[in-house]
């Protein structure tokens, strides 16, 4: 019964960090970088059209349905997905703790009683394991290049941290899943991720912040004021020509 | 001739490739620069008009079929770069060139994309045209390029689908979508035809680029391949070319166009088209933005020199962008 909003979330996790990554086509530091990123952008969008395919067979939307015709407060993201990550740094430590999480998070998706969902985890899982080897490598490269790009990137991480903390709570809808074992256990995710990233961050010279603050929301549609303005370039126009089709 | 010079020419008349570590007039490296890099150039500033639109188009399929097709731009734009460099000229030295205006690109990029019509009719027409000015260059005598073109034309005939795709569907769809199309075409058009530079009595590089056969085809035989081909496809999405003196020439098999505005072209070419001023602002600014990553990898690199190439390992490698960029478009 909780299915279809939970495949929905997981969508739009992933659609809303596609549209950030493929933001900055035509904006990185270096082409053959400029390249990587469009490959995790397509691999995000890719999976967000997994997701909301599936949303439809239960009984929901179609993908441009779930894109292009919600407003933000029916999105239900977490928030680390929709930061801005204007700037490098920023990009590459959002990056670093999602895929960190992912590669945990996709392995069991792999195993879920959802036969779906476990082929959509699979894929995930193969594509995750390769984001989080790039963005580590960015994390230490950064983290262990100048004393700019240190500061940079400490910085960078202080800014984001607050918002790791959704990744491991289980929504009320996603709450009875986790218990069929159709979705992973997110609390039971929280130390494996935690020495994963410690780890990076060891090797990047990089100082784990404080754990004090939190941010949450996005799964009760609570979000920053970042992603209406990304939803309004996103959608103005397909809602400019209702029922048109592209 | 001097007899290096003179086997030099007998190589090419025979269609022999030349390579990198060959012997070659000073002026042949230098024009083959100049054309490579202002190829490479023009791939990476054509990101900029199509690339706005991905974070804005009109559905998920579209989306990424766009940036798929925008990450292949940056790809055949590191092959060039790649082509080029076997030449003896760094990337940094090609950029800093086009920066300071000596490196041009293509005069068609600095138009602006202004709505989805524009996404269609630079993919459908841009793209044609530059198959039609790339699909020769396979044969360029100088091995690297024509080998960096074999991968380019492959991918650009995609690019030239996902256009005319989008066109069609707009030429299908309302009328709004109808007024869309026409209007893209009605500001592509000429840009286009100007694409294949300036008539061949005019055009300053010609001569010894056939000799040297890095050229095999004159700028009005390649625009009249284009037309020839344009016409009848703009027949099918029932748009209309925005030129009164077009017109079927049965006594030589082609269409004839109406008169070319030359001023414009020449306006554009030296840096005063509409967008020239934020195409290169915009590649500075990214530069500049991206210069203490950039120094951040090479201090990392030199601290760490056994294995601090892990950059190249893992993003520098087109290969595999490249095969991404086509799953996703399917």
């Amino acid at each position: 019964m909780s299915l279809l909003p939970a495949v929905v979330a997981l969508g739009d996790d992933a659609l809303v960090l596609g549209q950030r990554l493929s933001e900055w086509c035509g904006k990185a530091p270096l082409l053959e970088e400029e390249m990587a990123m469009a490959n995790t952008a397509l691999d995000f969008l890719g999976r967000a059209r997994l997701y909301y395919g599936y949303a439809n067979t239960l009984g929901g939307r179609d993908e441009d349905g779930y894109a292009f015709h919600r407003d933000a407060r029916e999105y239900t993201n977490l928030l680390l997905f929709e930061l801005p990550g204007a700037d490098f740094a920023a990009a590459t430590a959002r990056q670093f703790l999602v895929d960190a999480f992912d590669e945990l998070h996709s392995a069991e998706l792999a195993n879920s009683a959802d036969a779906t969902l476990a082929d959509i985890g699979g894929k995930a899982h193969k594509e995750a394991t390769y984001h989080r080897r790039h963005s580590a490598a960015w994390m230490v490269r950064l983290g262990d290049g100048t004393d700019e790009s240190r500061r940079r990137m400490q910085q960078a991480l202080e800014d984001v941290w607050g918002y790791r903390q959704e990744l491991f709570v289980n929504a009320p809808a996603e709450q009875p899943l986790v218990e069929q074992d159709i979705l992973p256990d997110r609390a039971g995710l929280r130390a494996a991720w935690q020495e994963a990233v410690a780890a990076t961050l060891t090797q990047a010279t990089l100082t784990m912040p404080a754990a004090g603050w939190a941010v949450k929301g996005g799964r009760q549609g609570i979000h920053t004021e970042h992603l209406g303005v990304m939803l309004a370039e996103l959608q103005h126009l397909s809602r400019s020509h209702p029922g048109a089709k592209w | 001739m001097a007899p290096a010079l003179e086997e030099f020419q007998a190589r090419i008349d025979r269609e022999e490739r030349i390579e990198p570590q060959d012997w070659m007039p000073e002026g042949y490296r230098r024009t083959l620069v100049r054309q490579i890099s202002q190829h490479a150039h023009s791939e990476v500033i054509g990101m900029q008009p199509e690339g706005g639109w991905i974070s804005q188009a009109p559905s998920l399929e579209r989306k990424v079929i766009l940036l798929a097709k925008v990450q292949d731009e940056g790809g055949h734009g590191l092959y060039l770069y790649g082509a080029a460099e076997t030449l003896g000229v760094s990337r940094d030295e090609m950029i800093d060139a086009m920066h300071t205006g000596k490196a041009k690109y293509s005069s068609i990029f600095n138009y602006p994309a202004l709505t989805w019509g524009d996404v269609g009719a630079i993919g459908w027409l841009v793209d044609s045209a530059a198959i039609v000015n790339q699909v020769p260059l396979q044969r360029c005598s100088y091995g690297p390029y024509a080998r960096a073109m074999m991968r380019i034309c492959k991918e650009e005939s995609f690019h030239q689908r996902q256009g005319y795709d989008i066109m069609l569907a707009l030429a299908r769809g309302s009328a709004a979508q109808r007024e869309m199309a026409q209007d893209a075409l009605n500001r592509w058009w000429w840009p286009t035809l100007m694409m294949f530079g300036p008539p061949d009595a005019d055009s300053i590089h010609s001569s010894q680029s056939f000799a040297w056969k890095i050229k095999r085809y004159g700028n009005d035989e390649l625009r009249q391949k284009f037309i020839d081909q344009a016409v009848p496809q703009a027949e099918v999405l029932g748009l209309k070319i925005p030129d009164d003196d077009l017109q079927w020439d049965a006594a030589t098999g082609h269409y004839r166009i109406g008169a070319i505005d030359w001023d414009e072209f020449q306006q554009v070419v030296s840096g005063n088209g509409p967008c020239s001023r934020q195409r290169l602002a915009h590649h500075r600014q990214v530069q500049e933005d991206g210069a203490w990553v950039r120094e951040a990898v090479a201090a990392h690199a030199a601290k760490h020199q056994a294995g601090g190439d892990g950059l190249k390992a893992d993003a520098h490698n087109p290969a595999s962008a490249q095969e991404g960029g086509a799953d996703a478009a399917v």
